[in-house]
């Protein structure tokens, strides 16, 4: 009987250490882990809109459309319509949404080296897509002598 | 006391009417933009892109524009979309070579000569957005996810930067940022897909050679894309779900 009372000792001592443990370790649980966590998987849900809440630099085709819709318009048809603005004039989220555009007027890209972004001689490049070496083509002078960038065609 | 009962009717009337996230866009209608809203429904769109490797001119816009867009340190080890070469002579086309200066950021020199018999085309690279992501399963502290619409984000303030997860990744689309010694990768450009816009690298993609898609939009151009081409997925034997698809991806990319 003694024996087994000493033994229950024991095993009061270890119930109450595991208690204070599990104690411990709930309350520690619910400051730590964020109310948040869980509700759509193993994440914390404010990560989506920490990543939402990134700035836009790029505005979009829509944007510049908004006002430049002559230009939109003049690209009807053209090689070159499907282009998003940006691709060759630059991100331009900071001039789309300025209180007073025409301040922020965006810089034309270089002539001389644009084109050829796209358009230098490249044998991995998909067959029938026009590349030039400007050494053979046209006469050293900038691209725009020739081509219309926004309607490219040389009719 | 007539003004205050209208107050009391019209407040009231709002709130039936204008329950959740309506209640939220109202300020927006109030304030005369209502397309500023907050109208994106996390459960409505599954993401995934497009890309055609036929259409592909290795000019290298989307990697500048992803790096401006999402601030990526411009060093020669920081991508979150990169471009590669590959150079596959029939001879040997287990083991073609592949090239890729500074992620494509500054285009290809030409390397290569026309007329030897060899196949020679670009691949653009980026994170695949798997729907099972051996990047997410390895995460000990649940700072990387695949969100409810489909893209595989990484939650900064929880990263440990313990590298498990660029290690993960079979394509190798993770890296360290040196800034915060956390890990970084594409985000599918969260910020303006939520916003209705596409990402950087597709907007200034001159070729239409990436295109984001919405699996769960039925009208969405992904779906005649993938009915109507040959498509592949890279590493499909990891079975991690990639939702990166290729058009014309040929047996030698890795």
């Amino acid at each position: 009987m003694r024996e087994w009372l000493r033994d229950r000792e024991h095993m009061v001592r270890m119930g109450i250490l595991f208690a204070g443990a599990l104690a411990v370790f709930l309350v520690a649980r619910a400051v730590m882990v964020p109310k948040d966590f869980g509700t759509y998987g193993h994440f914390r849900t404010g990560a989506l809109a920490d990543n939402m809440a990134h700035p836009l630099v790029f505005a979009g085709r829509q944007a510049c459309g908004d006002c430049h819709d002559d230009i939109v318009a003049s690209r009807k048809g053209s090689k070159h319509e499907q282009i998003g603005c940006e691709a060759c004039h630059g991100a331009l989220e900071a001039h789309a949404s300025a209180d007073d555009p025409s301040a922020l007027k965006p810089k034309l890209p270089d002539v001389k080296t644009i084109c050829l972004v796209c358009h230098r001689e490249n044998v991995a490049k998909p067959a029938g897509f026009p590349q030039v070496d400007p050494k053979d083509h046209g006469d050293g002078g900038p691209c725009t002598s020739c081509h219309n960038p926004h309607h490219p065609e040389i009719s | 006391m007539e003004a205050d009962r209208r107050e009391f009717l019209k407040q009231t009337g709002l709130l039936l009417v204008l329950t959740g996230a309506a209640a939220q866009a109202w300020d927006f209608v109030l304030a005369g933009e209502p397309e500023k809203a907050p109208t994106y429904k996390l459960l409505d769109h599954w993401w995934a892109m497009a890309m055609d490797i036929r259409k592909c001119i290795g000019c290298g816009n989307c990697v500048r524009a992803c790096k401006t867009e999402n601030g990526v340190l411009l060093e020669p080890d920081c991508f979150r979309t990169w471009v590669e070469r590959y150079h596959v002579h029939p001879d040997d086309p287990g083991h073609p070579e592949v090239d890729s200066p500074n992620g494509g950021y500054g285009g290809f020199p030409e390397k290569y000569k026309a007329g030897d018999g060899s196949k020679n085309f670009f691949v653009p690279k980026m994170c695949n957005h798997c729907a099972h992501s051996p990047c997410v399963q390895v995460c000990p502290v649940g700072a990387t996810f695949e969100s409810p619409d489909g893209v595989v984000l990484v939650d900064k303030t929880y990263c440990l930067g313990c590298r498990y997860c660029v290690q993960a990744c079979p394509y190798g689309c993770r890296y360290i940022d040196p800034r915060t010694e956390t890990v970084d990768k594409c985000s599918l450009c969260y910020h303006r897909i939520t916003k209705g816009l596409t990402t950087a690298c597709c907007e200034v993609c001159p070729m239409g050679a990436r295109k984001l898609g919405d699996l769960k939009d039925p009208k969405d151009p992904i779906h005649d894309f993938l009915k109507d081409h040959m498509i592949h997925v890279l590493k499909p034997e990891m079975a991690t779900g990639a939702k990166a698809y290729y058009n014309g991806l040929d047996g030698s990319v890795r």
